[in-house]
């Protein structure tokens, strides 16, 4: 075993040992504490919380590689996956904990109908289920890659991680995990982008001094034939930044995981402040991201500049292994370099490995390689932990209590939570072991759907009293059918051929129109049709307040 | 029906009887979710890509300015918004008396 992997082993297993020492501590027994952690979690603990939720294998390990290739169109990810916040912050956050439900379907199901309620525990599955696939792929991995595990064990050990504290400990055990888990992920993210930092231009704040080498650093991707890093559009057209950037906010606004998050929290405000926090812990790794990506780019292109291809650094012989990394065959020096595999450049370089292996790049010791892959951990396992309560209490509290047994107490209910909890581990694990060949453009479904189902539905529900049922389905249905058929049209999925883009749209792009389809249609059909009962009117109305009105007398 | 969809307007369809309060609070609450919102806008969409071509004109420390907002600027914007929005939120729910205290008067 390698120094690598004996640094890895230790730092996975301590974070494992805390992750289930929280699981056991934090065990409940009854529906409030499962589905809202008892709505007591602190906001500083729930931003921390919604942080590592959020934050996805994705974000961790493949980010900062895809923006260096992007450079300046990485920008779609950057504001895309935070700006959104702004959105969930100031129009839905505060009047969803104000509603103080468990579920977000059980919301539409309150405000509208109950077919809406349907409709959106449907939803809510699916685009779960689209994104867990990617959660649990991405354990499978990181353990694949750093312990030499093969990818179905990773999968498998992952999942009874995250099986032990969600079963257990539902809501609550899953919040305070996270904690952990953030804890452990922007540790092991800093680290090394400090380091880098500090050792390429002496001031150790990546955020600041990664403007000083992208003068260097495009003359240098020029030279190997990629794209200058800051200029604008050489990605994407200006339309499509404009239009992906804006479905990636409006479907992160709308996504049901981050949502029940701020149901959590003990108050109104608590969820505005859980909301700053959250954007702030986020925003720690979001702003390195670029930096990263930026000095280990960097550093790739100087370390095999020149070099004939038989002493190239020891990290392309160490990653060449995993199959990350390629060198052409008769290549005698490195003239080309590319992230796509069909590009026939003479070195080629996965997006992930920017990050997987920048301490390597960078000359760092090995027990920081080790802190990375337990970063890279603790990110997939509380995003898909969020995943997979989502997917519980829609089908239980939401699908099966309401459709097939409506007459329960509260024990039956915690315990087909649980059941339902564990069924969806056991899907998750087929998927992260046999992940559908399209998994890669299924996560644009999935923002594309949360942005044209739940989004304009619940900002119309808080903010419009005349919206009703009628209109809320026709508008989700509208929304729906709309993104996904555009989305079956450009891409290559279900045996479709792709067509091209119109007027430069990409289907990552789309979900956003998808959302004013849906907008405009509940709108409409909601005027043409009767307004909501003076019950419901009178319970939009008092959303808009935090608590019963106590003049300063009083108090 | 047609005006309070227009005018977001509450106080329209609820009682009267003193609730005048809650349409001044609800106005002052979409005033500033507005100015955060158009904020939002223009940093984001505005710099960092309608405009982000003529700002990269201008250096600041090594970025291009239309880069710098795309990929830094924005995000911090992002995070000083919601800052603002629940601080001001929060003097906003102790003028109207609507704040969320416990027995002892203290915020939860």
């Amino acid at each position: 075993m390698s120094d690598i992997q004996t640094w890895t082993l230790v730092f996975i297993v301590i974070t494992f040992g805390i992750y289930i020492t929280i699981a056991w501590r934090s065990r409940v027994k009854e529906t409030a504490g499962f589905y809202v952690a008892g709505q007591g979690i602190p906001t500083v603990a729930n931003g921390a919380a919604v942080a590592a939720d959020w934050m996805s294998a994705a974000s961790f390990i493949s980010m900062a590689g895809l923006i260096a290739f992007l450079g300046s169109d990485g920008s779609i990810y950057l504001m895309g996956w935070t700006g959104g916040y702004v959105l969930l912050a100031l129009l839905l956050a505060p009047y969803l904990r104000k509603w103080g439900k468990f579920t977000v379907p059980e919301f539409v199901g309150d405000r509208y109908s109950e077919a809406v309620r349907i409709i959106a525990a449907l939803a809510a599955i699916i685009v779960s289920f689209t994104y867990v696939v990617g959660q649990m792929n991405g354990g499978g991995i990181v353990f694949s890659r750093f312990l030499g595990l093969d990818i179905t064990g990773g999968v498998i050990v992952a999942a009874i991680i995250i099986f032990a504290y969600a079963v257990l400990g539902g809501m609550k055990g899953i919040t305070w995990t996270q904690v952990a888990q953030y804890t452990v992920l922007i540790i092991a993210y800093l680290i090394p982008a400090v380091a880098v930092a500090q050792q390429m231009t002496g001031i150790p704040i990546p955020q600041v001094s990664f403007g000083q080498i992208l003068g260097e650093l495009d003359a240098l991707s020029q030279q190997f034939g990629l794209d200058a890093f800051t200029d604008p559009f050489s990605a994407r057209p200006q339309i499509d930044v404009f239009f992906v950037t804006m479905s990636l906010m409006v479907g992160t606004a709308g996504l049901p995981h981050v949502i029940i998050r701020f149901y959590t929290t003990k108050s109104v405000r608590g969820a505005r402040w859980s909301a700053f926090w959250a954007l702030f812990f986020i925003s720690l790794l979001y702003t390195t991201a670029p930096a990263v990506g930026a000095f280990t780019k960097l550093n790739l292109l100087q370390g095999v500049q020149g070099v004939s291809a038989d002493e190239l650094p020891s990290w392309v012989v160490n990653w060449q292994q995993t199959g990350l990394v390629s060198v052409a065959e008769g290549a005698s020096t490195i003239e080309t370099v590319s992230n796509d595999a069909t590009s026939g450049a003479d070195l080629i370089v996965n997006n992930d490995i920017l990050v997987l292996a920048s301490p390597e790049i960078a000359g760092l010791p090995a027990p920081i390689i080790g802190l990375v892959a337990a970063g890279g951990m603790a990110a997939a396992l509380s995003t898909a932990a969020g995943l997979l309560l989502v997917i519980s209490s829609s089908f239980s509290h939401d699908l099966f209590f309401r459709v097939v047994k409506r007459k329960t107490t509260d024990a039956q209910q915690l315990l087909a939570g649980r059941v339902a909890m564990g069924l969806a581990v056991l899907i998750a694990i087929y998927f992260g072991i046999n992940p559908p060949a399209f998994v890669a453009q299924v996560v644009a479904f999935a923002f594309g759907l949360a942005a044209s189902t739940f989004f304009p539905i619940l900002l119309l529900g808080i903010f419009w009293k005349r919206a009703n049922g009628i209109g809320a389905v026709c508008g989700m249905v509208a929304g729906l059918i709309f993104t996904a058929s555009y989305m079956i049209y450009t891409l290559e999925v279900f045996g479709t051929s792709a067509n091209d883009h119109v007027l430069g749209i990409s289907p990552e792009g789309i979900g956003a129109i998808g959302a004013v389809v849906n907008l405009v249609i509940t709108v409409v059909v909601s005027l043409a049709t009767r307004p909501p009962s003076e019950h419901v009117q009178e319970m939009v109305e008092e959303i808009r307040y935090p608590a019963a009105r106590v003049t300063s007398g009083e108090r | 029906m047609e005006r309070t969809a227009h005018e977001n307007d509450p106080g329209g369809t609820s009682p009267p009887g003193g609730n005048g309060w809650r349409q001044q609070y609800w106005r002052k609450n979409l005033r500033l979710m507005l100015v955060l919102l158009i904020i939002w806008f223009v940093v984001s969409f505005g710099f960092g890509v309608l405009l982000i071509e003529p700002l990269n004109q201008i250096e600041v420390f090594g970025f291009p300015l239309g880069l710098w907002f795309a990929q830094q600027g924005s995000i911090y914007t992002f995070v000083i918004l919601i800052l603002v929005y629940a601080v001001r939120m929060d003097r906003l729910d102790d003028e109207f008396g609507v704040s969320e205290r416990n027995g002892d008067g203290e915020r939860l």
